[in-house]
């Protein structure tokens, strides 16, 4: 087991070497030059090109990814030579000359909230999805299936920004229930920051809550049939303990799996749910990079984001070991 | 003693194509210490029976009447609770692939220890204690090891043995064993068998051996039920049903056992055609349209009517329009053809 957690290890470190290349060279290849962005409206040839030199763009691609790779373990400086050099450091995920800030600690501002948001909606629409789905596989074919069922592809269908939208409309507006959302650290004001996250995460739970429901209710269908949930019925165990333990533990697998994997990816950030309710999250902090061309923040959020899922995918995966001791042994 | 009765006992599953009729008006009983084969084809409806016993079909999805009575309750009637309290405790059931049957995630110890906490107020360890001394009972190596395994890491002989000290965890009056070696090796088969009897001797419950195999049966039945087409279509000891066969569809069943004996070419002798589905149940005798004998029947008594199951000898009931001649005519001239290979 531990040479198995320790090779995963291995393979996660160069998977995310590989990853950094890949953004790197993506990015190179994206048309438009960052210099020309940083320069803004008066420009002059030689001042981009004196761009260009400050922050490394005239260097072979290979020495600008070394630069790059060095940056994110000791920091780097740019434009070394000139009267202003811009520190970074480590680990510089980049600088945006745009806003003349380091990339990290502008990450590292907008991540809690995202952070915040995906939790609260994950433990939400774990809760409804699981308990709505087992009640579902319960009642199979039956009218409160059919209702469970038709609700939830209601609310898979239903995108986000409408619900969103129609949430403070009618909550918010129409009816004042809650103060329009702005976003506060909960550790300032946790009233106001309930306030603001409660529709956020309900609106963003709905749409997973509706999968996760679906998802279960297949999975327990199919565990129900298994011979072993006949053995538990056989040995006079009651159906609470049938369901609860026996059934669920099979048939969690794949909801781990995909609970794992969605959650990661919202780490990244929930963009139309953070944009509607105007959270100062990750999502809005992309939109806004991308509206502006600021490439090195854009950068920053990718790996950001993926190195989430990579590391997601190690802990499902060695969650798979704790859940299903047959997977331990091969 | 009697420990089990049934009567008259019928399951249906409504379903989108019909209704199915899994098991139409079945009687038998068994006495305490005594072993009952049931033996039949696929879908003949011998493991709905076993099931309607334990209580382990679904009341939403199937109807059922008629009576089973253990040990004087009767157990269609009964609540859920009440089977519950009785599954596991004083009467089990093991099944065909025990690898199936046992939770792949959990260690076989604690699927033990959950088999005796259901009915017993113990602790951990001593419920622990207890399913060790049923692993050594049931012959399995260094039970005290084998206990932390993981279903997956047994044999299939092993794991058919856990699952025999699984069910008879609890002492139980009866215990249910349904294909108990059909998923198994040949060689260990004539092991599980030898268990289930030897620990039979030592428990003194009633087994009902649900098989389709009849070397199972001669080798361990006392008394046998022969199904078809969800009825009881003949029933007796096992000396009249094996030595005296009186339906068709049992002389049928007899002769298709592969015998050593005989010339390769003509080894077995299948009965033809397919057993009936069970949303079409042809309205006379179940076994008709396959049976070679119901042209000596006169007129449309086969096709129309529904033979009863009637007395033959004492203990000995047939369920066939034929009259008790000339089942005694066919019977002797199959059994003559079959002693004839040899």
């Amino acid at each position: 087991m531990t040479a198995y957690v320790i090779r995963r290890i291995g393979i996660m470190l160069l998977l995310l070497l590989l990853l950094t290349l890949v953004v790197f060279v993506l990015f190179n290849l994206l048309p438009g030059d960052p210099a020309r962005l940083y320069c803004g409206k008066v420009c002059t040839p030689d001042g981009i090109i004196a761009i260009r030199h400050k922050i490394g763009l005239d260097q072979p691609v290979i020495q600008q990814y070394w630069e790059f790779l060095r940056g994110l373990f000791v920091g780097r400086t740019f434009a070394p030579t000139s009267p202003d050099p811009i520190e970074c450091h480590a680990p510089c995920l980049g600088y945006s000359f745009q806003r003349r800030e380091e990339v990290l600690p502008l990450i590292l501002r907008a991540l809690p909230v995202t952070i915040w948001l995906a939790l609260g909606a994950f433990v939400l629409w774990i809760a409804a999805g699981i308990s709505l789905g087992i009640y579902a596989a319960l009642r199979r074919g039956r009218w409160q299936d059919k209702t469970v069922t038709g609700i939830s592809l209601i609310g898979y269908s239903l995108p986000s920004f409408f619900l969103g939208l129609l949430a403070i409309f009618f909550i918010i507006l129409r009816f004042q229930l809650l103060p329009f959302p702005s976003y506060i650290s909960p550790l300032e004001n946790p009233v106001q920051f309930l306030q603001t996250m409660i529709l956020p995460w309900i609106v963003l739970a709905i749409l997973y809550a509706a999968f996760y429901m679906r998802l279960t209710r297949n999975q327990m269908l199919e565990v129900l049939g298994e011979d072993y949930i006949r053995t538990a019925r056989a040995k006079g165990l009651p159906e609470r303990k049938v369901i609860g333990k026996h059934a669920l533990r099979a048939g969690l697998t794949p909801i781990v799996t995909a609970a794992g994997l969605d959650l990661a990816g919202l780490l990244g950030g929930a963009i139309i749910t953070e944009a509607i309710f105007s959270l100062p999250g990750m999502g809005s902090l992309a939109i806004d990079s991308v509206l502006k061309s600021d490439l090195p923040v854009i950068v920053g959020i990718t790996l950001v984001s993926a190195v989430f899922i990579i590391v997601a995918n190690l802990v499902v995966d060695l969650l798979y070991a704790v859940i299903d001791p047959r997977v331990r042994l091969s | 003693m009697t420990l089990l009765q049934v009567r008259d006992l019928s399951v249906t599953f409504p379903t989108e194509d019909g209704r199915v009729q899994a098991v139409d008006k079945v009687s038998f009983s068994i006495e305490r210490g005594r072993t009952l084969a049931v033996v039949g084809e696929s879908g003949s409806g011998k493991s709905v029976t076993s099931q309607a016993i334990m209580g382990l079909i679904d009341r939403q999805s199937a109807e059922i009447s008629g009576e089973i009575l253990f040990d004087g309750h009767d157990l269609v009637c009964a609540s859920d609770k009440e089977l519950r309290g009785l599954r596991g405790l004083r009467m089990s059931m093991i099944f065909q692939d025990p690898l199936s049957s046992l939770h792949p995630f959990y260690r076989i110890g604690a699927q033990l220890v959950e088999a005796v906490q259901v009915h017993h107020k113990v602790s951990k360890a001593d419920a622990r204690v207890r399913a060790i001394d049923m692993l050594t009972k049931v012959g399995i190596p260094a039970p005290e090891k084998r206990v932390d395994d993981f279903p997956h890491q047994l044999s299939g002989g092993m794991r058919q043995r856990v699952m025999i000290a699984m069910a008879l965890i609890n002492d139980p009056e009866l215990l249910i064993a349904d294909e108990p070696t059909t998923a198994l090796d040949v060689t260990v088969q004539a092991q599980i068998l030898t268990l289930i009897s030897e620990l039979q001797d030592q428990l003194g419950m009633a087994v009902i051996l649900i098989t389709h195999d009849l070397g199972v049966v001669a080798e361990v039945a006392d008394e046998v039920a022969v199904m078809y087409g969800g009825r009881v279509v003949e029933t007796g000891g096992l000396n009249d049903v094996f030595l005296q066969p009186q339906m068709p569809y049992t002389l049928g069943l007899l002769s298709s056992v592969p015998r050593l004996t005989h010339d390769v070419a003509g080894r077995v002798d299948p009965i033809p055609g397919n057993p009936p589905s069970p949303i079409n149940l042809p309205a006379g005798c179940v076994f008709c349209p396959r049976c070679a004998y119901s042209d000596r029947v006169s007129g449309d008594l086969c096709q129309k009517t529904r033979p009863e199951l009637l007395e033959f000898s004492p203990g000995h009931l047939v369920r066939c329009h034929l009259d008790a001649p000339q089942r005694q005519a066919i019977s002797a001239s199959v059994l003559a053809q079959l002693a004839g290979g040899q």
